[in-house]
């Protein structure tokens, strides 16, 4: 207690707050115990990467964070609140404040990417007129720099504008936590500089804290405070970027070749 | 009727085997369906939604609906007639004919169609939506994708079929005056007039009660075999055939119960 009397409350002081933090996760489906005890906190306006194979369980875990899915076991504390046993309604409220990139960015490929906005905004800002939210998604939409694809429909767009308008529907509701699912993965590489790019963007112009899976050592580099590396249900090790990149533990290296 | 019997007989072996087979979906399905009721009043209201898929669901079917109907007066006439002539009974043949159509046959065709056509695309539909992630997507903008998606097509089936039916009846009772006037001469107003003296207002209830459940589940099994795909672009495919063919098996339950409702009743 005493030191921290003395300590000035800097912005690192600030940093410490965390977000998101994952106590003891726990998920198996049937015998595949894929999480065993996954332990991760995030600080405000850091982004995290988080690394490991295909199949380890790092959709399921961000996926945990939205009550997409629920853990067999574990405290899942987001803003403060363990929302495990949140039901419908609490949940919704904490999930409004999350934005969720889907690895397919999962664009509504019935509607036009005015209308996937919309969609959203309709729903959650009845507040604003027909011309507040064409604003709105105008503003979402160059922030993301596709203001042009406003009426095409998604199967119109090619990978990597498909990942972006998935952003901006995360964006929309201006939310403080945004959790991207391998981002960059089947996109070629100049187009994942460029997303890579816009999470930096994201974060730096929207203060957003966020968590990064992917395999794109790129992207990590780019986007990384810090790297976490899931290996058999727990998190192995983690560090920056430069850290990791200087183990000594063959399996950590074989990501950083 | 002798048609009648024989389908119920048959209707209940296939109860039976499949009862065996999806004891298991039942209770699934049935919580599944459950949940409509509780969300039905719930807002937001998806109105328009709901009436975009009641384009879809009823005027985008209409004309195979009034096909088959015409095909089915048109046939039943024919095929129905030598019988009744060697009984020298072919005045009854208008009434005959108006009564299978209204009370079986129109409802049960149409329904069938129905779920070949609607229970396969919603099955299809939603399937796909869940496998490329859209439904978890609603669900992680906190909106309730069973609302948006299930609610308006189960509400559209069961207000959409019911009318489709009307239509069949309709069309199919002009097709079997097309049929009479390949071997005899009926006017119109006699032809109908002879249909309408046969029915009853009691023939009439029970058969448009029974289009409102056959609607509710070709909507609900299509929604429900969809919004339960797994992972993978096949179980879409599979989701738009277990559609089909569970949703007409259960048309064909219902009807069998209905029939006995009725046997009971009126
Ligand atoms: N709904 C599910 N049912 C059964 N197993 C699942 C389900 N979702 C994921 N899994 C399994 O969990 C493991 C981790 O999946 P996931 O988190 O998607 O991996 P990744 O790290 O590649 O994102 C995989 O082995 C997968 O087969
Ligand atoms: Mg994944």
């Amino acid at each position: 207690m005493e030191t921290q009397i003395h300590e000035i409350p800097t912005q690192n002081e600030q940093k410490k707050e965390a977000i998101i933090e994952i106590n003891d996760l726990q998920k198996s489906f049937g015998k595949n115990d894929v999480l065993k005890g996954v332990n991760l906190k995030v600080f405000k306006g850091e982004d995290v990467v988080v690394l490991g194979r295909s199949g380890s369980g790092k959709s399921i875990t961000i996926k945990c964070l939205v009550g997409l899915v629920k853990p067999d076991k574990g405290e899942l504390k987001v803003f403060g609140e363990d929302i495990v046993n949140y039901n419908l309604e609490e949940l919704n409220a904490v999930r409004v404040k999350i934005g969720f990139l889907f690895q397919s960015a999962a664009l509504y490929d019935s509607m036009s990417v005015r209308q996937n906005l919309a969609f959203i905004l309709q729903r959650h800002r009845k507040d604003l007129s027909a011309a507040e939210m064409k604003s709105e998604i105008m503003d979402v939409l160059e922030s993301v720099g596709l203001e042009e694809a406003v009426d095409k429909m998604p199967s119109e767009l090619s990978g990597g504008m498909k990942k972006r308008i998935g952003l901006a529907r995360t964006l929309i509701l201006k939310p403080e936590i945004i959790l991207y699912d391998e981002p960059t993965t089947g996109l070629d590489t100049i187009t994942s500089k460029e997303i890579s790019d816009l999470i930096l963007d994201i974060k730096h112009k929207r203060k957003t804290t966020s968590i990064i899976i992917t395999h794109d050592m790129d992207c990590a580099k780019r986007t990384a405070d810090r790297i976490v590396m899931l290996k058999d249900g727990v998190i192995h090790t983690e560090g920056t970027y430069d850290e990791l990149a200087k183990s000594e533990d063959e399996w950590v290296n074989a990501f950083f070749k | 009727m002798i048609y009648a019997t024989y389908n119920h007989y048959l209707n209940l072996i296939i109860l039976i085997v499949y009862l065996k087979n999806k004891f298991e979906a039942i209770g699934d399905v049935t919580l599944f369906s459950w949940r409509f009721f509780k969300e039905l009043f719930v807002p937001p209201y998806e109105l328009k939604e709901f009436f975009k898929q009641c384009y879809i669901i009823g005027y985008k079917s209409l004309p195979l609906v009034v096909i088959t109907g015409f095909i089915m007066g048109l046939v039943l006439t024919l095929q129905s007639r030598p019988t009744l002539v060697s009984f020298g009974a072919e005045s009854w043949l208008p009434g005959m004919v108006g009564l299978s159509l209204i009370r079986e046959i129109a409802p049960v065709i149409t329904a069938l169609i129905c779920a070949g056509k609607i229970s396969s695309g919603i099955g299809a539909e939603l399937g796909s939506m869940k496998v490329t992630e859209q439904i978890d997507a609603m669900e992680v903008s906190a909106i309730n994708p069973y609302n948006y998606l299930v609610v308006t097509r189960v509400l559209a089936t069961t207000l959409m079929i019911p009318i489709l039916v009307i239509f069949a009846d309709a069309v199919g009772i002009f097709g079997g005056y097309v049929g009479m006037n390949i071997h005899s001469k009926i006017t119109l107003y006699r032809y109908l007039a002879q249909v309408f003296d046969s029915l009853e207002f009691l023939d009439i209830i029970p058969a448009t009660i029974k289009t409102f459940f056959f609607g509710f589940f070709v909507g609900m099994i299509g929604c429900y075999e969809g919004y339960n795909a797994s992972n993978g672009t096949a179980s879409v495919g599979r989701a738009a055939n277990s559609a089909v063919v569970t949703a007409s098996l259960i048309i064909f339950i219902i009807d069998m119960i209905a029939v006995q409702i009725t046997d009971l009743f009126f």
